[in-house]
């Protein structure tokens, strides 16, 4: 007759660091618990995610000696899987997850701002040409360029801080874009990335 | 009289971990070391 060892006894070998008890406790109810959590999760590789985090949490309680004997082994088990498997669920609601599907991919529609290696050199590089045109121009229209494009003021706070009026402002600033195409043309610099 | 009745076959599979995760979880705890210093209990993994 066949004597199986109870749960109790296996967990107690197991505390006092007989390993293969913890391999006869997982093979026991492996087919229960996978059951278990597949039939709250449907998905086969979720099932297996929370059956292994189940009993990490199991062995690393056991080790700790945190285990109250009280309960059953099983349920208390059955339990801690009940746990991660709401875990999982209120994650998900917290994150939804979004599924390509053929006539709608999400990813098709995101794309982060930042450049490519490649974009960045050849975006330097535009950034210095244009620096270095800039500093051709005259010095009042360079003065109204630096202001309007590199310090984000408005042409009334470029006049305060020139002493000009805004129509004065505005001038130079035309007159500073069109220098600049000039000189754009006349260096046939390409300046677009 | 031909035999018409088939072996019936269990369809239902019995829904089982991977052995390779149960594998990976003896191997764990057999990695898993707990010490204590001061009453704080610390986890380490010996690989």
């Amino acid at each position: 007759m066949e004597v199986q060892i109870e749960d109790s006894q296996l967990v107690s070998h197991y505390i006092q660091g007989d390993e293969r008890a913890m391999a006869v406790l997982i093979n026991r109810h492996n087919s229960r618990l996978t059951g278990f959590i597949y039939s709250k999760v449907s998905d086969r590789e979720l099932t297996e995610d929370i059956f292994q985090d189940t009993f990490i949490k199991v062995i690393r309680t056991l080790k700790r000696g945190a285990y109250n004997e009280e309960g059953k082994f099983i349920p208390w088990v059955m339990r801690i899987a009940h746990n991660l498997i709401i875990d999982h669920f209120r994650k998900n609601n917290r994150m939804p997850m979004f599924n390509a599907t053929e006539s709608y991919n999400i990813f098709a529609m995101m794309n982060d701002d930042c450049l490519n290696a490649e974009k960045q050199l050849i975006k330097n590089q535009i950034d210095s040409d244009l620096y270095n045109l800039i500093k051709e121009l005259p010095e009042d229209q360079q003065e109204v360029l630096h202001m309007r494009l590199y310090k984000d003021m408005s042409f009334k706070e470029i006049s305060n801080n020139t002493g000009v009026s805004i129509n004065t402002a505005l001038g130079r600033m035309r007159y500073a874009l069109i220098n600049l195409r000039k000189l754009v043309e006349a260096n046939s610099i390409v300046l677009t990335n | 009289m031909e035999k018409i009745y088939i072996k019936k076959k269990d369809k239902c599979t019995l829904v089982t971990a991977k052995p390779e995760t149960v594998e990976f979880l003896l191997a764990f705890s057999k990695s898993l070391r707990i010490t204590e210093a001061k009453g704080i209990k610390f986890e380490s993994n010996l690989n």
